[in-house]
C-alpha cells in the first residue's frame, strides 16, 4: 500500500514506481552468483587467523616455528609483519585501527586476531594457526559500561583520555568521549509538567546477523599491486584501510566487489581483508581467507548494548552510555541527536558516552544509535500516555516534528513525513480493527537522517540503442534494479534494455559507503544527471542529422523528435549505430558530492499476545508506515521496511550476547544466537508513504535504516498492554518476561 | 554576516547559545571562530559536518556563507 503526500508533485511515471524483477535476480535464486567465498584463482591457497581465547591479556610471545614447519604451510603473519602506524605518527583512528585488524601488545576481545596463516588446504592453515604458540598475561575485563565505568575498572588503552570534557582529565579511563545536545532551560520546563516519569532501560549488543560471513581473496603477487575481492558494503573506504595497514598508496590496490549477503551496516569496515592482502604478499600467491560463524561472532561488528534514563514530552532529560566495543567509537552521538527527533520538545538535556569494553568493536547496524534510544524515549511516551489517558498516535501527532520545527541537533527541518507516518497508521484498518482478543497494542516512531555523500556514474549507450549504466555502490538492497528504472524513465526506454553494472574500483570513481540509505538517493542522483548529459548528446546529434537547431529537437518517448513534426523520430537505436559519424561513442559521466538528504521517518504498530505460562510473546498482526519520499522499486522499499522491523522483532524478544564469567562468548552461532525464523512471523504489513524530498529530481528519501528504529519499543509499549508489565531491559525474552509475570502477580 | 548556533558540547566551550560573525566562507568562518575560542577550530574540523540554513553539507570547508545564513555544526554522521 502507498500513500503519495502529493499528487501534483508525483507526475505519471512509466517506469518508476514499477516493480520489474532484479537485474541479478536470476543468478541470486540459481546459485551462479559468485560472493567472495566462491572465487577460486589460479594457485590460490587459504589462509586461517589465529585468535585470542581471552577477553583481556597482555601478549608476552607468539611462536610461530612450529606452525611454520607443518605441511602446506606457505606464510605465518603476526602483528609484526604489519607497519607500525604509531612509530610512523599515522593518526589515532589508523592506529587503532590496525590494532583491531591484528593485535600487537595486548589482545582486547575473545577472538581479536593475533597471528594468521596461509597454507594449501583450509584444514592445513586451521591446524597451523592452532600450532601458534601465544603465552598471554590474563588481566581483568570490563564487558558492560557499567563495569568499564565503575571505579577502579581496569582500563583498556593507557592513553585514552576524554573528550568533550571541561576540564580535560589527567588520567585514562575507558570513557573515550562524551556528547551533549541541549536547548531551553531544564528546569523552567520540568516545572512546567503535570506529569513527570523517569526510568531506566538497558538493552544488549546484537548482531547484524547477516547470512554471509566476511570473506576475502588477495592476490598480491602481480608487479607490486593487490588485486582483492571481498563483498562488503564499503570497497572503496576497505581498500583505504588496507593500504594503510599493509604500507602501500590506495591506487596500488584494485578491489573488484563480490556480491554480497548482507550487511546491514556490519560490512562497512575491514576484517579479513587486510590480512588476506599479507597473507598473499608474504606468501608470493593469491590466498582466500574466510571466516566461519564462530568467528563471525566472536570477531566482527555487534550494534552497541547500552544503559539509558529518560525524563517526559515536554521537557527531555537524557543520560546515556554506549559500548564501543574494544576501541572507541559507539553510535552514541547519532543517539544523542536521533533521540527526541520525532517531537519538538523545547527543553531538553542529552548526555552521552562512548565507553570502550573487551568485546569486539561495535560496527554500525541500521540506523545506529537510534533503535538502542527509541527503546527508552518511545517506551516513556507511551507510559506518558497512559499516564494521562490520551491514545499513543494523538499524544505523538500532537508533539510531532514537523517542516519548521528546529531539530534537536540544531537545523530547522525542511519538509519531513513525520506526521503522514503517524496517520498512515492512525487510518489503517490495523489500527481501526478491534484489538484481538488476548492481546495488546503498541505504537512507537522513528527517525533516521539519511545521508548524501560521493557517487560516480557513467552510461554507455550501445550501437544497438541498449544501455549499460555503471556505477560504484555495492547492491545491497536491489539497488540494481532502482538505476535500471531511473535510467529507463529518463531516457524512455523500456527497463529491460537498460543493464547495470556495479564496477571495481580502478574503473568507477570514489564511491562512498553503501549505506546511510544514501545509495538510492545520491547513485541515483548520479545516474539521473548522467542519463540528462546523454538525452542533451542525443538531441545535439539528432539536430546534426536534420540539420536544425538544438531547440527544434525534443527528446520524447525514448526517441528525438522534431518539433514541427516535419522529420521521422530517430529512435535510440538509430541514433547510437550512427554514433561514429556524429561525434563517437555516446557516453557520459557525472559526478557529484550529493547533498539533500531527506530526513525519514516511521510509525509502526504491533499487535502480541503472551502466553503468561511460559512468558512467550507471539507476534500476531504488524503494520509498519515509512515516509520513502518516493518509492522507485516499491517491492524492495518495502523488503527494506520488512527487514528492519524483522530484525527489530529478533533484538526486542530474542537476541543478545551471552558472556561466561571469564569474559568469553557462550552463544557464538545461530543455535544459542536466535534471529527471528520465518515462522515466528506473520507478514508485516507495509504502508509506503512518499513524502518527497525537495532536493531530489525524483523525491527520494532512502529507506534502509528508519525501520528498525520503532520495533523494540512498539513490542514493549504492545505487552505493557498485553501483561500490565512495563520491560526496561532488552530481551524481553520468556525469562525476563515470565519473571516479570511472576513479580506482578506477587504485587497484586 | 552569518549566525553560528551552538547546541552541543560547543555550548559549554564558547558559554553561549550563538554568535554572529562576519565571514563569506565556512573556512574563515572557522579561523575566525578559533580566534575568538582557541582550540575551537580543531573541535570544528574533526567529524564535524556543517548545517547551512538547514542543509547538512558533510564536506564544507570550501563551501560559500549566504549573508544572514544560519549554521550549525553537528557531529558527522554515517549509517548502517
Amino acid at each position: 500500500m502507498t500513500v503519495t503526500d502529493d499528487p501534483t508533485t508525483n507526475p505519471g511515471y512509466k517506469w518508476v514506481g514499477t516493480r520489474p524483477i532484479r537485474p541479478d535476480g536470476l543468478d541470486k535464486v540459481t546459485g551462479k552468483a559468485q560472493f567472495s567465498a566462491d572465487l577460486v584463482l589460479p594457485n590460490m591457497i587459504e589462509g586461517a587467523v589465529a585468535r585470542s581465547p581471552h577477553a583481556h591479556a597482555r601478549i608476552v610471545s607468539i611462536d610461530t616455528s612450529v606452525a611454520e614447519a607443518m605441511p602446506g604451510v606457505q606464510a605465518v603473519i603476526t602483528g609484526a609483519d604489519f607497519p607500525d602506524l604509531a612509530e610512523a605518527g599515522a593518526p589515532a583512528a589508523d592506529v587503532r585501527e590496525s590494532k583491531k585488524i591484528i593485535a600487537r601488545d595486548k589482545v582486547l576481545f575473545e577472538g581479536h586476531p593475533v597471528a594468521a596463516v596461509a597454507a594449501t588446504t583450509r584444514q592445513e592453515a586451521q591446524k597451523a594457526a592452532a600450532a601458534i604458540v601465544v603465552e598471554y598475561e590474563v588481566l581483568p575485563h570490563a564487558l558492560t559500561v557499567s563495569e568499564a565505568m565503575a571505579e577502579g575498572a581496569p582500563v583498556l588503552h593507557d592513553d585514552l583520555i576524554t573528550a568533550n570534557v571541561e576540564p580535560t582529565p589527567e588520567t585514562a579511563s575507558n570513557v573515550a568521549s562524551r556528547a551533549v545536545q541541549q536547548r531551553g532551560d531544564l528546569d523552567e520546563g520540568f516545572a512546567a509538567a503535570d506529569v513527570v516519569l523517569e526510568h531506566r532501560y538497558t538493552t544488549k549488543p546484537v548482531h547484524q546477523g547477516y547470512i554471509e560471513p566476511h570473506a576475502a581473496v588477495a592476490d598480491a603477487s602481480q608487479n607490486g599491486r593487490v588485486n582483492l575481492w571481498f563483498s562488503s558494503q564499503s570497497p572503496f573506504d576497505i581498500r583505504a584501510t588496507t593500504a594503510k595497514l599493509i604500507g602501500c598508496s590506495p591506487s596500488r590496490i584494485k578491489v573488484t566487489p563480490a556480491e554480497i549477503g548482507g550487511g546491514f551496516g556490519g560490512k562497512t569496515v575491514a576484517y579479513v581483508e587486510p590480512i588476506a592482502a599479507m597473507l598473499s604478499r608474504k606468501a608470493n600467491r593469491p590466498v582466500r581467507v574466510v571466516m566461519d560463524r564462530h568467528e563471525v561472532f566472536l570477531a566482527t561488528g555487534p550494534t552497541s548494548g547500552s544503559v539509558t534514563n529518560d525524563g517526559k514530552i515536554t521537557a527531555a532529560d537524557i543520560w546515556m552510555a554506549f559500548e564501543a566495543g574494544a576501541f572507541p567509537g559507539s553510535p552514541v552521538g547519532a543517539a544523542a541527536m536521533t533521540a527526541i527527533a520525532c517531537y519538538d520538545v523545547p527543553n531538553f538535556f542529552i548526555e552521552g558516552f562512548d565507553v570502550v569494553v573487551n568485546k569486539p568493536k561495535v560496527a554500525a547496524y541500521r540506523a545506529p544509535g537510534a533503535p538502542i534510544i527509541a527503546f527508552g524515549v518511545e517506551g516513556l511516551l507511551d507510559e506518558l500516555a497512559r499516564a494521562i489517558d490520551m491514545d499513543p498516535i494523538e499524544l505523538r501527532l500532537a508533539n510531532a516534528a514537523e517542516e519548521g520545527v528546529q531539530a534537536p541537533y540544531g537545523p530547522v527541518h525542511p519538509r519531513i513525513g513525520m506526521v503522514e507516518t503517524l496517520e498512515a497508521i492512525r487510518d489503517s484498518d490495523h489500527y481501526r480493527s478491534p484489538v484481538p482478543e488476548g492481546c495488546g497494542r503498541g505504537v512507537a516512531s522513528g527517525f533516521w537522517f539519511n545521508i548524501g555523500g560521493n557517487s560516480v556514474a557513467t552510461v554507455n549507450v550501445h550501437e544497438d540503442g541498449n544501455v549499460s549504466v555503471i556505477y560504484g555502490s555495492p547492491d545491497i538492497g536491489g539497488s540494481r534494479a532502482s538505476m535500471a528504472l531511473f535510467a529507463a524513465e529518463e531516457l524512455g526506454i523500456d527497463v529491460e534494455r537498460v543493464t547495470p553494472h556495479i564496477a571495481d574500483t580502478d574503473t568507477i570513481g570514489h564511491t562512498d559507503v553503501t549505506g546511510g540509505s544514501r545509495v538510492t538517493l545520491s547513485a541515483g542522483k548520479v545516474v539521473v544527471e548522467a542519463c540528462r548529459m546523454i538525452k542533451d548528446d542525443l538531441r545535439r546529434r539528432a539536430a546534426k542529422t536534420w540539420d536544425c537547431d538544438l531547440d527544434e529537437v525534443d527528446w520524447v518517448d525514448g526517441q528525438a523528435q522534431h518539433v514541427s513534426g516535419t522529420e521521422s523520430p530517430l529512435s535510440l537505436a538509430a541514433l547510437a549505430g550512427k554514433a561514429g559519424r556524429t561525434g563517437g561513442p555516446i557516453s557520459a559521466t557525472y559526478t557529484e558530492n550529493v547533498r539533500g538528504a531527506g530526513a525519514g521517518f516511521s510509525t509502526q504498530l504491533v499487535d502480541v499476545r503472551v502466553d503468561e505460562e511460559t512468558g512467550q510473546t507471539e507476534i500476531v498482526r504488524y503494520t509498519t508506515a515509512q515516509d520513502a519520499g518516493k518509492a522507485i522499486h516499491p517491492s524492495y522499499v518495502e523488503g527494506q521496511m520488512q527487514g528492519g522491523v524483522v530484525q527489530g522483532i529478533g533484538w526486542a524478544l530474542n537476541e543478545e550476547y551471552i558472556h561466561r564469567a571469564d569474559g568469553t562468548l557462550d552463544n557464538p552461532g545461530f543455535l544459542d544466537y536466535r534471529i527471528p525464523v520465518a515462522s515466528d512471523l506473520p507478514m508485516i504489513e507495509t504502508i509506503v508513504v512518499e513524502v518527497p524530498n525537495p532536493n531530489h529530481p525524483y523525491g527520494v528519501r532512502g529507506v534502509g535504516e528508519v525501520g528498525i528504529v520503532p520495533p523494540m519499543a512498539a513490542i514493549a509499549n504492545a505487552i505493557d498492554r498485553s501483561t500490565e508489565c512495563r520491560l526496561h531491559d532488552l530481551p524481553m525474552s520468556p525469562v525476563r518476561l515470565l519473571s516479570a509475570i511472576n513479580d506482578r502477580d506477587a504485587r497484586d | 554576516m552569518v549566525t553560528v548556533r551552538f547546541t552541543s558540547t560547543l555550548r559549554e566551550f564558547t558559554g553561549q547559545d550563538e554568535v554572529e560573525i562576519d565571514a563569506p566562507n565556512v573556512r574563515r568562518l572557522i579561523r575566525l571562530l578559533d580566534e575568538r575560542w582557541p582550540g575551537l577550530g580543531e573541535r570544528l574540523t574533526d567529524g564535524m559536518s556543517i548545517a547551512i540554513n538547514g542543509e547538512i553539507i558533510p564536506d564544507a570547508e570550501f563551501e560559500d556563507l549566504p549573508d544572514g545564513a544560519e549554521v550549525h555544526f553537528i557531529t558527522a554522521i554515517a549509517g548502517g
